[in-house]
């Protein structure tokens, strides 16, 4: 069982939370020339390192907001939890 | 090579079976080979078998980092099935089942193939439309589909739920009579032995450390016993698909994830078929011996850990009992868990790349254990004559960018959704 520090509700059982994936993709810009490789990248395209992975997931059972994680995909400790604003 | 057979089976008895030879080779890793296979599973092993079978390449080389067959194909469910709508998973899959189903006599190895049938549960009128569409795509590519009804299916399965008054009572199913089960150990045996009667050096415990490109052409692979030149070199990786690709600085439409299963106590023979639960992801077979054979979602959140967490696997049997209400009556023996080559499309990818004799065949999702000997044999083809087999054609690298997608599925690319 993940133990997720909520940067609003303090630490909660991985039970209150949903997943979101990969945090930092990013989207394309709208009203700018945007490539199909640009594309691809923030829908297919995907790291998923073996190490620390910044992730997003949504405090569902709580107080619903996205927050960032970053966890390690190998151990699953997780280093640093953030609020969907904030940049590690 | 030693043909195994009843005869031999009583000459070893005389010798306490202490004389038999080994199955494979233990070699140290030559200079340079003509093709590499990086990854001694199911795939990497079969793709060798066929690299020498059917296109008389011999001079190859599986190199692996653990010991062959201690990924992902000896942490399956063991399902082998090819009941897909969609054309290049269907034909593909087809393909598949006719390998399988002459594999025993083929590489002279009981891989215990078991063609069982499996049943996938309906428990709506939408859904038994969906599975009347679905069998009917099969039976278009010329694999057996049947709709079951809900008194068919409580003919073959009487221990499941069929109340009325449950949240997903069974309204039928569909079924595919020729799909199974097979001894999964056994296949990655069964190919090491024969790839290597032929010249295949397995390599094991060698662990891939970076590769040699030179002008856009790969030139070999440095490891951890060593730098071995290649002219062609694929990769089999599964899970670790995403660490090798970094190597390469290549990106791919592939995540991580963590895939759990367990088994329960042995009990006596009570489920001939293989059943999935259509209300939420979860497949059961008997082993043969006795065990219940048990598995459904991801972990749902990327994991390189081969090892699972409880919340997944509690809701995973709760969905289980709601299916067979004697499984709660069972103590589960052994949990264990596999990373997943999750594709963006649930597809997947047997192609060359963008380097000059690197091949890649990764993407397996849920479904790589039935897959082993169609992905060996299409990417044996795929890596001897430098394109695509007519069967792989559609499981190209670049379908994601030109939009020819092959969401069996429709989950789009939230992969962890199930």
């Amino acid at each position: 069982m993940l133990h997720i520090k909520c940067p609003h509700c303090g630490l909660r059982s991985q039970n209150e939370f949903s997943y979101g994936g990969d945090a930092t993709v990013k989207r394309p810009e709208l009203n700018k020339e945007i490539s199909d490789q640009d594309w691809d990248n923030y829908v297919y395209l995907r790291k998923s390192p073996r190490g620390k992975h910044l992730e997003l997931w949504q405090h569902i059972s709580g107080c619903r907001q996205w927050i960032k994680v970053e966890r390690d995909t190998l151990t699953h400790e997780i280093s640093k939890t953030l609020k969907a604003n904030e940049e590690l | 090579m030693q043909k195994y057979s009843v005869f031999s089976l009583i000459k070893n008895a005389f010798s306490n079976h202490e004389k038999w030879e080994i199955a494979w080779k233990d070699p140290a890793p030559k200079s340079e080979y003509d093709v590499v296979i990086i990854g001694g599973g199911g795939h990497g092993l079969a793709t060798a078998y066929y690299l020498a079978k059917e296109h008389n390449i011999t001079k190859v080389a599986v190199i692996e980092k653990g010991w062959i067959g201690g990924g992902n194909v000896g942490r399956n469910t063991t399902i082998i099935r090819s009941n897909y709508m969609h054309d290049e998973n269907g034909l593909f899959s087809e393909f598949g089942m006719d390998l399988w189903r002459n594999m025993s006599q083929d590489l002279n190895f009981n891989i215990m193939f078991s063609p069982r049938g499996i049943i996938n549960l309906a428990h709506s009128d939408a859904q038994m439309n969906a599975y009347s569409r679905r069998g009917n795509s099969m039976r278009l590519n010329g694999i057996d589909a049947v709709l079951l009804n809900r008194d068919e299916v409580k003919k073959l399965i009487p221990m499941a739920d069929f109340s009325e008054n449950v949240r997903f009572p069974i309204f039928g199913g569909l079924m595919q009579p020729s799909a199974g089960t097979a001894r999964h150990d056994a296949v990655a045996w069964g190919y090491a032995r024969q790839a290597d009667s032929m010249g295949v050096d397995i390599i094991q415990h060698c662990e891939v450390t970076g590769f040699d490109v030179v002008n856009g052409k790969i030139q070999g692979v440095q490891t951890s016993r060593g730098n071995i030149k290649a002219k062609k070199i694929g990769l089999c990786v599964a899970g670790s698909t995403n660490v090798l690709a970094e190597k390469l600085n290549m990106t791919l439409p592939v995540e991580t994830h963590l895939l759990q299963a367990c088994v329960s106590e042995p009990i006596k023979p009570i489920l001939d078929q293989v059943v999935t639960f259509g209300a939420g992801h979860f497949y059961c077979s008997q082993s043969d011996k006795g065990e219940m054979v048990m598995g459904g979602d991801l972990d749902g959140y990327n994991s390189y850990a081969q090892r699972g967490n409880l919340p997944t696997l509690q809701h995973v049997l709760t969905e289980g009992i709601a299916m067979f209400p004697f499984l709660s009556k069972l103590k589960m023996l052994r949990t264990w868990g596999g990373i997943m080559d999750m594709s963006m499309d649930g597809s997947p990818i047997i192609d060359k790349t963008h380097i000059d004799g690197l091949y890649l065949n990764c993407g397996w999702c849920y479904g790589g254990f039935k897959a082993t000997p169609a992905s060996g044999w299409t990417f044996a083809h795929t890596i001897a004559q430098d394109r695509p087999h007519d069967l792989n054609a559609g499981y190209s690298l670049n379908r994601f960018s030109t939009g020819h997608l092959i969401d069996e599925k429709g989950l789009g690319t939230k992969t962890w959704i199930s």
